[in-house]
């Protein structure tokens, strides 16, 4: 039966992208393609130490005999890698220590993008770095977060200043073979977040990083690296934004976690990249790996991500639980609208004792979008009395959609326990008018099952931005129909 | 001259693409007056509330709707619940994750805001909803859960009926209200309707039993059969088809 208000559930269509301007600036770019000489520029422009450059040289030559994973529920053309600018930066000065020196028209893009960075805007409770296509381009409070031994810096600048823990920790988590993308983005990144908290510190700020793809057909390879040593405690959040190009653009980021003793990384995602038209033309290509190892017993790395923008989204942040005790949490939001494609989900390896684990996922698909959760859970034999719990939820926005659920479960051992339990939703016309005949409007009544489908995700989330993670959802949801 | 609340005139109606329901139905009601709708199962008495407050499934294929002065037919079903018009479920929905309250905040805002008035500010309005929850003898703790979700059946009723008592409505269609309640929740939700009514809104009460009138009295009680009210008449109409069953509809209707 089509009535008035399953026409519209047919027919959601996200609000015009509101991040899809681009900033007119000089920039400094390679040109298009991929080779050996490509990499020793980039290493060479930024000034690296040998042993970076012998890093990326060799995940160089692993990548080249690696090819492009063909498991995942996507479909698009085959990505051109020759066709990809692999280092594009603001010509203007880069501002490392004063923001005088950052170029105006970067500070005006943050500010439409309702992140301050200029010295007397700062958010309340929230450092923010910042960065432009491939670099970081500005970094606040950083000298206070070193006050107390905190490194907070762009991890170019941290190859530079601490070689020492990048050499322990880089590739330690994800390794450079690990996928033909890791071996991509380990041989290529450009830029990315440092972070280190020192033993029995409490981060007293939310880290944060603002990603930022600006140049058209430039790639983004960001590295990100957070370390917590013992008895610490960080809470990070990332956000991405990204132009309305026509053509899709590729973003293949490696991010590595490493918890120490009873410490704990809280690491917090808003994926808004552009996402492509009604018709699926143009947005980024999301090809991510993040992993985190819980290094020491006690220790807890959580990760929540709330992923709307993106043509297609293949990214899987996982745990390590190597630590006895520790634990790994993963709650996500997925949403696909119009042609959009997501593959996401999360790998928890329990290999010490009395290890735990959550996962909650929440897939919303509209449109003719494309849903699938894919997850590993896997005990070892080693890991006697490891649990893990996953909930798995999807919810189906009109009948031209398609969700899917891929748990992959192995355990060794018969003192170790897997919960399963995944259900699949409409939001039902029954509903919407129960809603509606209590005065709320339709848009407002689709927004408000969303976000009570999406709660025990949104609660994860750091300060207001369970709130801005609401307002999200409905405005890619929001119906043009009107 | 008292004021007409609702005014339904031949009204037929039908599912989107099926039978007709309703065939011709008549009610007016005025301001200050208690109506009651009995009638046996498949009658079309839910189908009557949902018409009225503008379900999409279902059609008006002729007659008229009249509410306040305005035609029903050309509102959205929540411009109709913002102009006044409140129904209470047979079968109140679940929502899972949307918290009791700020959902009635939200209502309440809808309606506020319809009406171009002050939106409630959270602890003004915790203080309107503290006030009801007595008339109904309701805890706290309701309002936390999410809505209606692990309900139980009595108690998605008395929420209905607060929140009846929260937006203060000009007509109520209160659809079985009465049905699966025990003696104390029947008592509160009674409690809840007479605290609702007053000279200036009307009440429709669909309902299968006496033992609401008892405490609610209405003024005219209808019987509805085949999508037609076929017999109206005062309360101790009730009371006779209570006794003998809708079989007085074949001998007084012959
Ligand atoms: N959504 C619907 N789909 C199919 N049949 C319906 C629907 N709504 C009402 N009907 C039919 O219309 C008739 C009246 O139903 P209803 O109004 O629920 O009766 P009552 O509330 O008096 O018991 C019944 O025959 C019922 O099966
Ligand atoms: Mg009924």
């Amino acid at each position: 039966m089509e009535t008035k208000s399953s026409s519209i559930l047919e027919n959601l269509n996200s609000q015009e992208y509101k991040y899809g301007f681009t900033t007119e600036l000089e920039t400094d770019s390679f040109p298009k393609g991929l080779s050996e000489e490509v990499i020793n520029r980039i290493s060479r422009i930024k000034n690296e130490p040998e042993f970076m450059l012998e890093f990326r040289l060799k995940a160089y030559k692993a990548f080249l005999k690696m090819t492009e994973p063909e498991w995942a529920l996507l479909n698009y053309p085959k990505i051109d890698l020759q066709d990809v600018i692999y280092y594009s930066a603001p010509k203007k000065k880069i501002g490392k220590n004063s923001l005088e020196e950052v170029d105006p028209e970067i500070l005006k893009t943050y500010e439409k993008l309702g992140i301050p960075i200029g010295e007397q805007k700062r958010l309340e409770g929230i450092a923010v770095d910042a960065i432009f296509d491939s670099v970081s381009v500005a970094n606040t409070h950083k000298k206070a977060l070193a006050e107390i031994g905190i490194i907070f810096c762009s991890i170019s600048e941290a190859i530079q200043e601490h070689p020492e823990l990048i050499k322990k920790y880089i590739g330690s988590v994800v390794p450079h073979t690990d996928n033909y993308f890791t071996a991509l983005n380990s041989a290529v990144f450009s830029d990315g977040t440092f972070i280190y908290i020192p033993p029995n510190t409490k981060c007293p700020l939310e880290l944060s990083t603002n990603f930022r793809i600006n140049t058209k057909g430039s790639g983004q390879f960001e590295r990100t690296l957070i370390i917590c040593d013992d008895n610490s405690y960080v809470s990070y959040l990332e956000g991405c934004t990204a132009p309305a190009f026509d053509e899709n653009q590729l973003h293949a980021a490696v991010v590595e976690l490493v918890t120490l003793d009873n410490s704990e990384i809280k690491y917090s995602t808003v994926q808004n990249w552009y996402a492509g038209d009604e018709n699926g033309k143009g947005g980024i290509y999301n090809f991510v790996t993040k992993r985190g190892k819980c290094a020491g017993k006690n220790s807890k790395i959580s990760w929540t991500q709330v992923e709307t923008g993106s043509a297609i989204t293949w990214k899987y942040p996982s745990c390590i639980l190597l630590g006895d005790n520790s634990i790994g949490e993963f709650y996500s939001v997925a949403l696909t609208n119009n042609m959009q494609q997501a593959d996401t989900g999360t790998k928890m390896i329990h290999i010490g004792k009395n290890t735990k684990s959550t996962i909650i996922s929440k897939g919303i698909s509209a449109g003719k979008s494309s849903n699938t959760y894919r997850g590993l859970v896997k005990m070892g034999e080693r890991a006697k009395g490891a649990r893990n719990y996953t909930q798995c939820d999807s919810m189906l926005i009109g009948s031209h959609c398609r969700a899917s659920t891929v748990p992959y479960i192995e355990v060794e051992g018969d003192s170790n326990r897997v919960e399963h339990e995944a259900s699949t939703s409409k939001i039902s016309e029954e509903q919407l008018f129960y809603l509606q005949q209590r005065g709320i409007s339709l848009e407002s009544a689709i927004a408000l099952i969303i976000s009570g489908f999406c709660k025990d995700v949104f609660k994860e989330l750091p300060g207001e931005f369970a709130a801005e993670a609401n307002q999200l959802m409905s405005l890619k949801l929001e119906n043009s129909v009107g | 001259m008292t004021e007409t609340i609702l005014e339904v005139k031949n009204l037929e109606a039908n599912l989107e693409d099926g039978d007709k329901i309703l065939k011709g139905l008549n009610l007016t009601i005025k301001a200050g007056e208690v109506h009651a709708i009995m009638g046996p199962n498949g009658s079309g008495k839910s189908t009557l509330s949902k018409i009225l407050s503008g379900h999409p499934a279902y059609k008006v294929s002729s007659g008229s709707m009249n509410f306040l002065g305005r035609d029903l037919n050309e509102l959205e079903a929540n411009e109709r619940a913002n102009l006044g018009l409140f129904l209470a479920f047979q079968y109140p929905l679940e929502i899972a994750g949307v918290n009791n309250l700020e959902f009635l905040r939200m209502a309440y805002n809808s309606k506020q805001k319809y009406h171009g008035l002050e939106e409630a500010d959270p602890l003004d309005f915790d203080d309107l909803v503290e006030s009801k929850l007595e008339i109904l003898s309701m805890k706290n703790d309701f309002l936390n859960r999410n809505l209606n979700e692990g309900f139980s059946g009595g108690e998605k009723k008395k929420n209905e009926i607060l929140q009846m008592l929260i937006l203060e409505p000009k007509l109520v269609v209160l659809d079985e209200i009465d049905s699966g309640l025990d003696i104390d929740a029947l008592k509160a939700v009674a409690n809840g309707i007479n605290a609702y009514k007053n000279t200036g809104n009307g009440v429709l009460m669909i309902t299968h039993y006496q033992r609401l009138l008892d405490y609610v009295v209405p003024d005219q009680v209808h019987v509805l059969s085949e999508g037609r009210i076929v017999l109206s008449g005062k309360a101790d109409l009730a009371l006779e088809l209570e006794k003998k069953g809708y079989d007085i509809l074949n001998a007084k209707l012959s």
